[in-house]
């Protein structure tokens, strides 16, 4: 869905970035139309996996925008339209985060940031699609829920990457990061990202396996699960 | 090479990005070590997910408020 509405964008109201920005700086009100169809779904979801809550993503969509109209004139086209906005998105989550900050946040506090151990846990496969072994809605939040558990900075890089396409190179120019950089913290965001999902996809083979009489697989699925943490892996 | 090596390579090797005397390095190993093949299956698995599941739509309501809101200060601005 995502793809074939950005395909009709692209045939319909693409125009290039600079032809974009000299109709939005003329006041151009199709073209205001055109820059919030383009980019504002990437606005979102950065938003949304930096925010937690779409209520949340929302203000910083509105902020986003507001800021990207006030500020076109002073938009000098050195880096992408698309860039220059989603950097605004990021920065508006980042201040807003800091305003809901409290001195008592541990809670919070990210499973998952940039340092330590990356050595794989989980050791356990998750049989052919997991995608089929839950319903959408529940492996929506699934997913949302394990990004929840990254820091702001390996959750801003996983969305931009992963989630919504851009390069390494766009990616590294929205966040002020190195492309080595940037590499870096989404396969740190991968490698937890599958660790968090593992227990659940494994759990969800298992009966499968069951129902068809393989309990070799399974009793191996289960016992993987109940090994402390550490003597599963078999890291040479 | 070792499962760290390959470990440290592993993004790179999913996306399709390392030489190919890289990838035939990771594919023997992977042929003899049954863990990183888990790894790398599940890895691939996840970002998949992601990238079919990942993605919310913005919601119809708040695309709405999003144009109120522009709109208004389109015309504070004239």
């Amino acid at each position: 869905m995502r793809l074939s509405s950005k395909e009709l964008l692209t045939n319909t109201l693409h125009r290039s970035d600079s032809e974009l920005t000299a109709a939005l700086k003329a006041g151009d009100q199709e073209a205001f139309t055109e820059l919030v169809e383009r980019f504002s779904p990437t606005v979102y979801n950065l938003a949304l996996r930096l925010m937690g809550f779409p209520q949340a993503a929302e203000d910083v969509l509105q902020e986003t925008f507001l800021s990207a109209f006030r500020a076109i004139d002073r938009f000098e086209g050195r880096s992408q339209l698309g860039t220059w906005l989603y950097r605004i998105a990021y920065n508006a989550a980042l201040m807003q985060l800091r305003k809901r900050e409290l001195p008592t946040s541990s809670i919070d506090a990210p499973m998952v940031n940039e340092e330590g151990d990356e050595t794989p846990r989980q050791l356990v496969d998750w049989g052919p699609r997991p995608d089929q072994l839950a319903l959408a809605g529940e492996l929506r939040a699934l997913l949302h829920a394990a990004v929840a558990t990254l820091s702001k900075t390996l959750q801003a890089v996983f969305v931009l990457r992963d989630i919504e396409g851009l390069s390494t190179a766009e990616t590294a120019d929205v966040l002020g990061l190195t492309e080595t950089n940037v590499k870096v913290r989404l396969h740190r965001a991968r490698l937890a990202l599958r660790e968090q999902l593992t227990p659940y996809f494994a759990a969800a083979v298992a009966p499968a396996q069951a129902r068809s009489g393989d309990l070799a697989s399974q009793q191996e699925a289960v016992r993987a699960l109940q090994e402390p943490v550490g003597r599963v892996v078999g890291i040479r | 090479m070792h499962c760290k090596n390959l470990l440290a390579a592993l993004s790179e090797y999913v996306d399709g990005d390392l030489t190919p005397a890289l990838c035939s390095a990771i594919e023997r190993h992977m042929a003899e070590c049954a863990n990183c093949r888990i790894v790398v299956d599940t890895l691939r698995k996840t970002v998949s997910l992601y990238r079919v599941y990942g993605h919310e739509d913005v919601p119809a309501d708040a695309k709405d408020r999003l144009y109120a809101v522009l709109h208004l200060e389109r015309r504070s601005r004239t």
